[in-house]
């Protein structure tokens, strides 16, 4: 416990620690106001056009607010000192080695993946999937204003995304993980010599599959499966849902695509952990 | 008493002294106050006028603010550590321990850095949540979701590069393990699936990142001058971008 309080007020880590605190105050700030909007409507026109000078009263906003930032970060400056370790050497490797806080989720997601998929593929679709947020988010409701009931997928799986898959993971990896990236949790001491049996098997073997190209088979209609489950749901709801009608194929292909891909990481997790699954798809080329 | 306080006010502003100073008094007039954003070169990104709400701290979460002025602070702050630092393997480490224990605030100027490095990184994401809660991505505002989508990657990379220059054990293997993925890089990268046969560590995109197969001296110089010269710029550019766009989508954004 000495060494995971020792942990938490290492000077790196300090903006976790911050972000613990933040991120649950600012849900429950947008909250209220979101339960406020759902409840007495959409402030009116009346409201909106009330507009105010920026000089003074924008600009003394933005000087207040700069000086409690400048304020903030002189005292953080004075009482925490920025760490300097031993000189590099390239021959002494730490054990765990870490990227900074900000990409221990990536490396969390090493765990769980090969990594040309954790390292490259899941962050270049992170990026691209971000910029297309606001091209198949068709729902013209919920603009400028915070509100839960007229765009709730649209927050639940953004919200999925940079809470859990994104902050949690990245607090993980920071506090929980140590020595050989094994968990250990707060109380426990970090043993670098701690045996882990390796019993992960692929999926294939778990269906009694033996052979190589019989596995490879079945790891690829496992995987197609699994996004063709977009194309059917589509193909089964196109007819009766106007919603799918206005999203237009195209941009259903886009979404469901990301989206599978996104929960491809909780289910990995599912797998991993519950069934020690190692690969769902183990092919001559790469492995998923 | 007020009178004559106003009569003394009104000796001092009109004498010759204040008025060779002074061109002209600041009337409480709306036509000033727009004036005073318009012909003003810091503030006339600023609109003359904003719709109530946008001065709400509980709407804004000033996050983008924030972020901006923690840029600030790590120029400002970078340009005076630059002082005292040579980007070569011999020189890194020993500069940033002298600094710390022999120039007077050198401490204090490398903290600053630091924190206001990680300060950037919390705020820009809470500024991105804080854009998606309220929907602000949605049309006319798509293309400036996407600036700012890169400007978020442009912030990590900041900081990324920034995280080498100490030349320290954390420093060292940070960068190592944050770097290695790109082995991994399909087509590009040598441990990468489809990796051609000409693709080897010597070539790959990997090496194009570190100038070299490991973390080392070229390594330092590269990333120094990323961190220093190159990502600044294109941040910079980008984020001129960003607000000339808040500005032209109709500001920030509320409901119409």
């Amino acid at each position: 416990m000495e060494h995971f309080i020792a942990l938490v007020t290492k000077p790196d880590n300090v903006p976790i620690v911050a972000i613990l605190f933040l991120i649950p105050y600012f849900l429950w700030l947008s909250y209220r106001q979101a339960r406020q909007t759902d409840l007495a409507g959409v402030p009116s026109d009346a409201a909106l056009n009330d507009k105010v000078y920026v000089w003074p009263y924008l600009c003394r906003n933005e000087f207040i607010c700069a000086i409690i930032v400048m304020l903030v970060l002189g005292i953080w400056s004075i009482t925490i000192d920025a760490p300097l370790e031993e000189p590099s050497d390239p021959t002494k490797t730490p054990n765990p080695s870490k990227a900074p806080w900000y990409f221990l989720a990536l490396q969390e997601m090493l765990v769980y993946f090969d990594p040309w998929v954790a390292g490259v593929v899941l962050p270049g679709l992170i990026i691209a999937g971000l910029i297309a947020i606001p091209y198949v988010d068709i729902n013209p409701k919920g603009k400028g204003y915070y509100t839960i009931k007229e765009r709730p997928f649209a927050l639940a799986v953004f919200c999925f995304g940079f809470i859990i898959l994104w902050i949690v993971l990245m607090v993980v990896g920071t506090f929980l993980r140590g020595p050989g990236w094994n968990f250990f949790a707060p109380w426990q001491k970090w043993d670098p010599h701690l045996v882990v049996p390796l019993t992960n098997v692929n999926l294939s073997y778990l269906f009694g599959i033996r052979d190589e190209p019989t596995a490879n088979f079945f790891g690829f209609v496992v995987v197609a499966g699994y996004y063709a489950l977009g194309p059917i749901f589509y193909v089964w709801k196109q007819k009766s849902s106007r919603f799918l009608q206005e999203l237009g194929l195209v941009r259903y292909i886009l979404v469901s695509f990301l989206f599978l891909t996104m929960l491809a990481l909780p289910i990995k997790m599912v797998l991993r952990l519950g069934l020690n699954i190692k690969y769902v798809w183990v092919s001559p080329w790469f492995n998923i | 008493m007020n009178e004559e306080r106003k009569g003394l006010k009104e000796k001092i502003t009109n004498s010759d002294i204040w008025r060779s100073i002074f061109r002209h008094g600041y009337e409480n007039t709306g036509r000033r106050y727009t004036l005073q954003v318009l012909q003003n070169v810091w503030l006339h990104l600023h609109p003359p006028r904003v719709s109530r709400h946008a001065l709400n701290f509980r709407f804004t979460w000033c996050m983008g603010g924030i972020t901006f002025l923690m840029f600030l602070v790590t120029a400002v702050t970078g340009v005076l550590l630059m002082f005292y630092y040579r980007p070569t393997a011999e020189y890194a480490f020993s500069d940033v321990q002298y600094l710390e224990f022999d120039i007077p605030f050198g401490m204090l100027l490398r903290n600053m850095h630091r924190w206001a490095a990680h300060g950037m990184v919390i705020s820009v994401m809470l500024h991105m949540f804080r854009v998606f809660l309220t929907g602000s991505y949605k049309k006319p505002r798509e293309f400036n979701w996407g600036v700012g989508v890169i400007l978020l990657l442009v912030t990590f990379f900041l900081s990324f590069t920034g995280y080498l220059l100490p030349w320290d054990q954390l420093a060292f293997w940070a960068v190592t393990v944050g770097t290695n993925m790109a082995r991994a890089t399909p087509v590009l990268g040598h441990e990468g699936p489809f990796a051609p046969e000409p693709i080897t560590q010597a070539n790959d995109v990997r090496f194009a990142l570190l100038a070299g197969t490991i973390v080392g001296p070229s390594t330092l110089l590269r990333f120094y001058i990323l961190h220093c010269v190159a990502v600044p710029l294109l941040a910079s550019v980008l984020m001129a971008l960003h607000f000339w766009r808040v500005r032209k989508d109709g500001g920030i954004s509320g409901p119409l």
